[in-house]
């Protein structure tokens, strides 16, 4: 029998661009997200997982830090934190519940919320650059050492960056796992892990709980 | 040792695990480009220190990496100074022979100099002329590492006509952004945790400074170290201590130099002295530019440090000292906002007040600035050290000479 093809594990850094769209009030960061590419919506509401390795209290995504801390609107930075972009099946629909989001706020607010004291908004957009981390995997057993050890970018670049800008709805961990080693119910189950909920370092770690379970039970049955 | 003779494996202990290998691959990816800076001096300055090291690292990655400095009259000097006060808001005055003369040394450097390779970084507004001389072959990069937030109409209109040239910027900050056609890349400035000004130190050595300085230890230390300039804030710093001072016993160092070429420096050092007043548990050093071993001593020493700036181009005196595990208590403005978590490595403030209490607040907790020590030492780690900006800048070699 063929070996499957090796899992082969990428790290990867992002090179920040400006895009020179900024925005004081909140009516002004809802215009400005109306016209900003997609990239620079999945900047600010995904590498903040790739940028942010602290526990800092910050919520995670860029618009809802920004109208809590800078614009001290509360309100408006709970309800854009608790929007999922896991929920939602494209950039343009995570696009349109943000918008819709700021739009029901401020359309009862009589001045709308600006930055007095803090920082404008700043729309960057970023350039994902993979890079080899010298890691592969032919077995799942090797696929769970190599996952214990890897660079937490290598995390962000198989299971948000490939389901998000590259195509793969369920992450190239899942799809590995499904095609290559044949294991439908983990690659399902890996492939519904939230990574919004927790973190790039919170994927690891229920990944390698949801691997190691398999392996118990392999190596189980292999004693038998 | 000699800092030039350090490769990038002495940097494997500092930077976070893993760093070193990752910019071994990342490198693999443009072996054998050729990546040229050009920048104004070869010592002295942010910029040069961050580039004597670099250069080095980047040949040694397997990159052609190579440094031009360009050659300039006194008058040469003197515009370009004034572009840069100019750049940063102040208003300056450019005679038409100024700007003739600017763009003259410009076209001799680039004759000399012939600047080409498959990125040329063209650093600040020295020789950002340069680019009328460009080869067809190659990407040219203008690297803008002043705060060019509010800068002098005049003066900008001018280095525009040579930025719009470039194929991408880069800046410091976001603020610094400005309108143009092309790219615009973020890559924050960085410390070099092997220098003098950031090396380790022993007990002994630190002690034996501040007895130079004679600074005693024996009570908590307060410092801020920065220029004397009144955006620095330097009589806000000895206003907050005087708050603190009610309550607990410190001593307040405020450590500066360039007051000797600088007539508002001395002026504002003037100031800062007379401020002070015969308070004796307040120490305001005037250092040279080179003290870095003394500033790296104060550092250490000091229980929280200030750099309660009212505006700051990106003020990495603030990463200096999270590195050496201190809290830090700095103006909401400009970069500090970016070093400081609040809350996580120290505070943002907004008026001599706030810094007072946030300074009470920390020094009745200790275990709070130990804590907070520790995460800056780690933000700094991850986000502030050399080795990510030469990540930064090997990303950008990729991605534009892909």
């Amino acid at each position: 029998m063929a070996q499957p093809a090796p899992f082969v594990f990428f790290g990867c850094i992002e090179l920040r661009e400006l895009l020179g769209l900024r925005a004081r009030d909140e009516r002004e960061l809802l215009e400005q997200l109306e016209r900003a590419p997609l990239g620079s919506v999945y900047y600010h509401t995904h590498s903040v997982f790739l940028r942010h390795h602290q526990v800092t209290g910050a919520y995670p995504n860029d618009f809802a830090n920004w109208v809590a801390f800078q614009v001290r609107d509360q309100v408006l930075g709970e309800r854009l934190a608790v929007v999922d972009p896991f929920a939602f099946g494209s950039l343009e629909a995570l696009r349109e519940e943000l918008v819709s989001v700021i739009d029901d706020h401020i359309a009862t607010l009589h001045p709308v919320p600006r930055v007095v004291f803090g920082d404008p908004f700043f729309f960057v957009q970023s350039h994902v650059i993979e890079v080899p981390t010298g890691m592969e995997a032919q077995s799942l057993g090797e696929f769970r050492q190599c996952l214990a050890e890897v660079d937490a970018s290598s995390i962000y670049f198989h299971a948000l960056e490939s389901r998000i800008r590259r195509g793969h709805p369920h992450g190239d961990f899942a799809e590995w796992i499904d095609r290559a080693l044949g294991l439908s119910p983990l690659a399902e189950e890996i492939a519904r892990i939230n990574p919004y909920l927790g973190g790039l370092e919170e994927i690891r770690l229920r990944m390698l709980r949801l691997l190691d379970a398999v392996l118990g039970r392999e190596a189980a049955a292999g004693g038998e | 040792m000699g800092n030039s003779v350090l490769g990038i494996d002495a940097y494997r202990e500092v930077a976070p695990k893993g760093t070193i290998d990752f910019l071994l691959r990342l490198a693999e990816r443009a072996r054998g480009r050729r990546f040229l800076h050009v920048n104004s001096t070869r010592y002295g300055g942010g910029v040069a220190e961050i580039l004597t090291r670099l250069v080095p690292i980047m040949g040694e990655l397997g990159i052609k990496a190579d440094w031009e400095v360009i050659e300039g009259d006194p008058e040469f000097f003197a515009t370009t100074k004034a572009f840069h006060n100019a750049l940063q808001g102040t208003e300056q005055v450019f005679t038409e022979a100024m700007l003739e003369h600017y763009l003259e040394v410009n076209r001799a450097n680039a004759e000399r100099l012939r600047p080409a390779g498959d990125l040329v970084l063209i650093h600040d507004p020295q020789p950002a002329a340069m680019i009328e001389a460009r080869p067809p072959e190659g990407k040219w990069v203008w690297r803008c590492h002043i705060d060019l937030s509010t800068p002098q109409r005049r003066a900008w209109a001018f280095l525009r006509r040579h930025v719009l040239r470039y194929n991408a910027a880069v800046f410091s900050l976001p603020a610094f952004a400005q309108q143009l056609p092309l790219p615009q890349f973020l890559v924050y400035p960085s410390i070099d945790p092997l220098a003098e000004k950031n090396r380790r130190m022993t007990k002994g050595e630190i002690a034996k400074i501040l007895a130079n300085l004679q600074i005693p230890d024996d009570k908590p230390i307060l410092l801020q170290v920065s220029r004397f300039d009144r955006f620095k804030d330097p009589i806000g710093v000895i206003n907050a201590y005087r708050l603190v001072k009610r309550d607990h016993d410190v001593r307040l160092v405020l450590a500066g130099g360039g007051a000797a070429d600088d007539p508002e420096g001395a002026q504002v050092l003037a100031e800062v002295r007379e401020a002070a007043g015969r308070d004796p548990d307040v120490y305001v050093l005037d250092l040279p530019s080179n003290a870095h071993l003394q500033i790296n001593a104060l550092q250490r020493s000091a229980t929280i440090v200030i750099q309660k700036s009212t505006r700051e181009g990106f003020g990495l005196t603030v990463a200096e000292a999270m590195w050496k595990g201190k809290p830090v208590i700095g103006g909401a403005t400009g970069g500090i906002t970016v070093q400081i978590l609040y809350g996580v490595t120290g505070y943002t403030v907004n008026s001599v007040e706030g810094c007072a209490y946030r300074i009470r607040h920390l020094l009745s907790n200790p275990a709070l600035m130990r804590k907070m020590g520790e995460a800056g030492r780690e933000h700094v780690r991850r986000n502030f050290l050399v080795t990510r900006h030469l990540r930064d800048y090997l990303s950008l070699l990729v991605h534009l000479t892909a």
